[in-house]
């Protein structure tokens, strides 16, 4: 039997918001960190509370996930799949937070300031002004994006897998709910 | 045959499936990066530019290498808080810290009249609405665009034989770039100043001042020295004698700068800072920088700071100039890179800045 339960509407919508601002954030990411282009400046303004958006979400998701169990993965699936599968969203996650909040602690450590919205709402620092640190986060925070990158590309590949080659049910359960 | 052929088709078709959503991210990925476009001007291309044009030095800044630490405040008299809300430009003291530098990225280099100065300053009001500048005693931009900036460091690298610029490569780049001509003749009849403190700094760059309504002001500004400009005149043979003077000044008396708002009048190139101003603009004294400290860089507050232009207050936006975003993507690259490594001590260290007993004496 191919039949795998469908994720809770929370789940999925959470999952596919994300899923587009966390691809956005990756490319104006990679885009702001070597351009010395007219759209350096509008790609760093959009790259905070874009950042910050995704932190407070992955937060809210993580309280539904474990609120909220995923629906079991199809019995007949090899081990090193379901380890694979566990150990990435444990990953996805884990790095969904972290990114947000080493952005945040290096641009404080940077002694810069954190507008959102424009320039009326500031973030607070979260970490001293340190510039050691700084460079240490901003190094970080590059590594740990190459990181999100690669097991997002992964995540990908093994949701088409499921949906075009083991055809198991996993990709539609986050796409919509199967008809009983 | 036939259903099996079919099959293996199918199957092909799901395994590209599968592989071709990440590989057009990857695409996508690698293209936003640059790593597509060689030709596109990158952080990295233009700090390589930087470090063949005018040096570079580990754990120090890739630009204006050669500085020291100043504090002080700044008095907005309220003048220009009509064009804008920035509270920086209100009736009201704000801390300031600063810093005097020499162009190019070697920090030990020699003092001399004809290099430019800059100061740096970051003003920070309380409500955490900070306004940083780096400004310098040059009148105008030599060229418009982060290309032609990048271009210029590699056209004024120096020859490994003789130490200068290779005279013909100068050429050769003014000759490609005729329209940066009067930019490059009114940098090179500057008046120079005897020093730091009677000098006058510009923005170069515009600036949008905007008001209360939301209407937006182009502007420039200068940071004009209250003390009067004395000529660059004849000065001891002494390595570091522009540091010098700064430090004997500064431990005299206060150094005062009006800060000259200038506003861009119908014919003003907006997005364009090698071009020159029309005298005829409206000007508005917004206040007095009053520095009254001085800090080698081993010790000084100005050392953990980057001083990005593009860290404004409410109140003050960006122009369209194209060599602003360059700037702040590239200062910021400067100070992560800076940041992680381990500078020597600057040449300006902390013994030099001490107030000396015999200027003691002749302070009381």
């Amino acid at each position: 039997m191919k039949t795998v339960a469908s994720f809770a509407l929370p789940s999925r919508v959470l999952h596919w918001v994300m899923a587009v601002m966390i691809l956005a954030m990756l490319l104006i990411g990679v885009s702001m960190a070597s351009t010395v282009g007219a759209d350096y400046d509008r790609l760093v303004a959009l790259h905070r509370p874009l950042g910050s958006a995704i932190l407070v979400l992955a937060i809210l998701r993580l309280g539904n996930r474990l609120h909220t169990p995923p629906p079991p993965l199809p019995r007949d699936l090899p081990p090193v799949m379901k380890l694979g599968a566990h150990a990435s969203h444990v990953l996805l996650y884990a790095l969904m937070i972290a990114l947000p909040l080493v952005g945040w602690g290096m641009l404080s450590a940077g002694a810069y300031p954190i507008p959102l919205l424009g320039q009326s709402v500031l973030l607070p620092p979260i970490l001293p002004h340190d510039p050691m640190l700084w460079a240490w986060l901003r190094w970080t925070h590059t590594v740990l994006a190459f990181l999100l990158f690669g097991v997002v590309l992964a995540h990908i590949a093994a949701a088409l897998f499921h949906g075009l080659i083991r055809r198991d049910g996993v990709l539609r359960s986050m796409l919509w709910r199967e008809k009983p | 045959m036939k259903t099996n052929a079919h099959a293996t088709l199918a199957s092909i078709l799901r395994w590209l499936g599968v592989v071709a959503l990440p590989a057009v991210l990857m695409l996508s990925f690698l293209w936003a990066g640059g790593w597509l476009t060689p030709s596109r001007l990158t952080q990295a291309a233009m700090l390589d530019a930087l470090q063949k044009g005018g040096g570079m030095q580990s754990g120090f800044r890739r630009n204006h290498a050669k500085g020291i630490c100043v504090t002080g405040w700044f008095d907005g008299n309220g003048n220009a808080s009509i064009l804008s809300t920035a509270t920086v430009l209100q009736k009201a003291r704000v801390p300031v810290i600063g810093r005097f530098a020499l162009a190019g990225g070697l920090p030990y280099q020699a003092d001399a009249p004809g290099k430019v100065r800059s100061m740096a300053l970051r003003l920070s009001p309380s409500d955490g609405q900070e306004w940083r500048m780096g400004i310098n005693d040059i009148p105008v931009f030599p060229v418009g665009t982060p290309q032609e900036f990048h271009d210029l460091q590699l056209a004024a690298r120096p020859d490994p034989t003789t130490g200068k610029p290779d005279p013909a490569r100068m050429r050769a780049f003014l000759t490609g770039h005729p329209w940066l001509q009067p930019a490059m003749v009114q940098i090179g009849q500057r008046t120079v100043s005897s020093g730091f403190g009677d000098d006058t700094y510009y923005s170069l760059d515009s600036f949008l001042l905007v008001a209360e309504g939301g209407t937006k002001t182009a502007i420039r500004w200068a940071m004009v020295p209250v003390q009067p400009a004395v000529p660059d005149g004849s000065h001891a043979n002494d390595h570091d004698y522009l540091f010098h003077q700064i430090i004997d000044d500064i431990h005299a008396h206060p150094l005062q700068w009006r800060l000259m708002v200038t506003l861009a009048s119908k014919d003003d190139a907006i997005d364009n800072p090698s071009k020159e101003w029309s005298q005829d603009d409206r000007q508005i004294d917004a206040g007095t920088l009053t520095l009254t400290g001085i800090e080698s860089e081993e010790n000084g507050a100005c050392t953990g700071i980057t001083f990005d232009p593009l860290v404004l207050p409410k109140g003050i936006m960006p122009s369209a100039d194209p060599i602003l975003p360059a700037r702040s993507a590239v200062y910021m690259r400067s100070f992560y890179l800076r940041s992680g490594e381990h500078p020597t001590a600057p040449a300006i260290s902390h013994e030099m800045t001490i107030p000396s007993a015999n200027a003691k004496d002749k302070k009381s």
